[in-house]
């Protein structure tokens, strides 16, 4: 009875405003949004003085560069290459000292278990398992990261993220898209979970799922570490960090552009739909907080991606070791995995033991590689893996890599379903079973298509 | 941490348009350490942290950026609703002193939901940089509330932030808001219905703010309205932090 009454009462007042009849709605918001802006005309003219000009209108100059139609996407790409040559060629000597520190640890850590007669599968399990893997993560992660993140944290807050937004804008119009999303998409590269989330400043519900769809296809930070091992792979030998460098960025600039194809697929297909227009401001740029971007992007990034890492790879690194040592026939429960997937492997330009190492990394991304290096060496021979060689060595050497095998789990790794937090990020935001499914069928089929177009090509062309 | 039991003395939300530093404010008001940006749309929800000042445990909602409360995406829609249904005790509006014509729009729309308000200039430093000068005592005089420049990425006049904050949720300072006058048709029709929404809400909200949005026959308010009125307005996620 109540709620009838209170439901009357709203009725009552809507058939007032009604009677009442004034003009169209939409002209009365004008009138009032009018009014609004007279009086705050009235009163800036009466507070705000202006003596004399800036000499030097340091902004604009930037903006004519940074944003300027022949020099904006040049100087994108510089600034992308520049921030990935830091990274990479910092990175190299603190992750071998850091490998070396903690392989060093793991021997004494066998020998104090020696030194309380610790059953073997002790051992086994805790140093050979869990402390493997995590030495894995810390060093090869750790030292990309500590670089990355506040590189890439001193250009958003000097206010470059707008520019590329603005660079980015017709790109995305042309996809049928809208222009945030480019916005969206920056903040993918930090973690597409992030990215998913910051969809919300996007007001189309069409546009918003294209851009949360999407988010997924470009690197997050805990990608980054595998392309960047990977690329250094690929060049170990012949070029420098140069060629790693450039090789990182071709695969980011490819996954911007499969961004921008896929949204203009879903925007003529499933999301059909004309991009509504919206005004960016881009505002000044300001002198980063040199001293606070450190200790933010380590604290809140750096060791928080870590710690996530470091979460899910102890017990996956137990997992392997599990699978690894539990034999059921002839072989362990690994290698029948892992030669179960060889021939989809082998189809997509990999193995079974690097799909296995997918499959067991959907929790996050970033212990992809430590497992597929733990399952690698898990029944072989304890070698320590300290270098970018050492690497070579059980890759290449010993398990046959080609070039073809590392730029396919490079495509794999950018393209395939997002990770288990961004999947429920998805869920949570879209509130839709249906999407969320497809936000992980769309990038599967795709990047499996694009390494078995790859694979099956360079093979063909008799390239490997 | 000793703040997080007791119980909160103030709710004190902030408001502003983007990229004026607004989550540069929240951090240091509270010492949380928010992420900041420099990109318009950088917050998307409520966030909430505490401070203390004179013993008195205030707690700050950091509101998302929006450049008016007319609720056209659902950034401006989750700062409107709050201010209007969340009854902050004071709400701080932060606005850019380089562009501050632009910025009173969202400071005047502010007034017409609620009175106690403080306007913060903030980026005063990058005003002078760009010689523009801001008379800050005839702003406060022709707005009708307390009127503080900071520049809080130094820290410049946050003290007396927190202290008129609190002056006006206690009621030692009294604010008295200028409001826009509409068009007389506009007037005449508020004026005969605000009071039939009295008997509808009491004085729970400002009827004035209500009646027009009403006459605009803004869905998105009108919604808000009827499921408030059914008790069913299951308040906004992230005031739990």
């Amino acid at each position: 009875m109540i709620q009838g009454s209170v439901c009357t009462g709203l009725n009552d007042l809507l058939k007032e405003v009604e009677q009442l009849n004034l003009k169209g709605s939409l002209d009365l918001n004008d009138t009032i949004i009018s009014s609004i802006y007279k009086k705050t005309e009235i009163i800036t003219a009466e507070v705000v003085t202006s003596y004399g000009k800036p000499k030097i209108d340091w902004d604009k100059k930037l903006d004519d560069i940074l944003t300027s139609k022949i020099f904006g996407f040049p100087s994108m790409i510089l600034l992308l290459t520049a921030v990935f040559w830091i990274t990479l060629a910092g990175a190299n000597y603190p992750s071998e000292l850091l490998a070396t520190a903690l392989f060093e640890g793991q021997e004494r850590l066998t020998d104090l278990f020696k030194w309380f007669h610790a059953p073997v599968w002790v051992n086994g399990l805790f140093v050979e398992g869990i402390y493997r893997c995590l030495a894995w993560v810390v060093s090869v992660m750790l030292p990309p990261m500590a670089i990355f993140f506040p590189c890439f944290t001193v250009l958003e807050d000097m206010g470059y993220l707008p520019r590329v937004a603005f660079n980015l804008d017709n790109l995305f119009k042309k996809a049928g898209t809208h222009g945030k999303q480019s916005l969206t998409m920056s903040m993918g590269f930090g973690c597409n979970a992030a990215g998913v989330i910051s969809c919300r400043i996007i007001e189309s519900p069409r546009e918003r799922l294209i851009a949360m769809l999407t988010n997924n296809f470009v690197p997050c930070n805990g990608r980054f570490p595998t392309l960047i091992v990977l690329s250094s792979l690929l060049v170990a030998g012949i070029a420098t960090f140069f060629g790693a460098t450039l090789i990182v960025v071709g695969i980011v600039l490819f996954g911007i552009a499969m961004t921008l194809t896929v949204s203009w697929v879903l925007s003529k297909t499933l999301l059909k739909g004309i991009p509504s227009s919206f005004t960016l401001e881009l505002p000044p740029y300001r002198k980063p907080q040199v001293g606070r971007i450190f200790t933010r992007s380590i604290f809140d990034r750096t060791l928080f991606v870590l710690r996530r890492a470091i979460f899910v790879a102890a017990p996956a690194g137990a997992i392997i070791w599990l699978l690894a040592n539990i034999h059921i026939g002839n072989a362990s429960i690994l290698a029948h995995c892992a030669n179960w997937l060889n021939p989809l492997g082998q189809m997509l330009g990999m193995d079974g033991h690097i799909l296995m190492a997918f499959l067991l990394g959907l929790p996050a991304n970033e212990i992809v590689l430590p497992i597929l290096i733990m399952s690698y060496t898990a029944t072989g021979s304890i070698i320590e893996l300290n270098s970018i060689e050492a690497l070579y060595q059980l890759f290449v050497m010993e398990h046959g890599w080609t070039w073809l095998t590392s730029v396919c789990i490079m495509l794999f790794s950018l393209l395939h379903y997002p990770c288990g937090t961004t999947i429920w990020t998805i869920f949570k935001e879209s509130g839709s079973s249906k999407w969320t499914v497809l936000s992980v069928l769309i990038p599967l089929v795709i990047s499996s298509f694009v390494c078995f177009l790859v694979a099956q090509s360079a093979r063909l062309l008799g390239l490997v | 941490m000793a703040l997080t039991n007791q119980p909160v003395d103030y709710v004190i939300a902030l408001a502003g348009n983007p990229n004026t530093g607004k989550s540069t404010v929240f951090n240091a008001l509270t010492g949380l350490n928010q992420h900041t940006g420099n990109w318009p749309g950088k917050t998307v929800h409520l966030a909430g942290g505490k401070y203390t000042y004179k013993g008195l445990i205030f707690k700050l909602i950091d509101l998302p950026g929006t450049y008016s409360l007319m609720a056209n995406s659902a950034d401006e829609q989750v700062a409107r609703d709050y201010l209007c249904f969340g009854k902050p005790d004071t709400t701080v509006v932060v606005v850019d002193a380089t562009c501050l014509e632009r910025n009173l729009n969202l400071v005047l729309q502010v007034f017409e939901i609620t009175s106690k308000v403080v306007v913060c200039v903030n980026l005063v430093d990058e005003a002078k940089r760009k010689k523009i000068h801001i008379d800050f005592r005839s702003l406060a005089g022709k707005l009708g509330v307390p009127v503080v420049p900071t520049a809080a990425r130094r820290g410049y006049g946050l003290d007396t932030l927190v202290e008129t904050i609190s002056g006006v949720a206690s009621g030692r300072i009294i604010t008295s808001p200028c409001m826009v006058k509409y068009e007389e048709e506009i007037e005449e029709a508020v004026r005969k219905l605000e009071p039939d929404i009295k008997k509808l809400v009491g004085d729970v909200f400002n009827t004035r703010w209500l009646a027009i949005r009403l006459l605009e026959k803004d869905k998105t308010a009108i919604e808000a309205l009827e499921q408030w009125l059914n008790k069913k307005f299951a308040f906004l996620p992230g005031l739990e932090a």
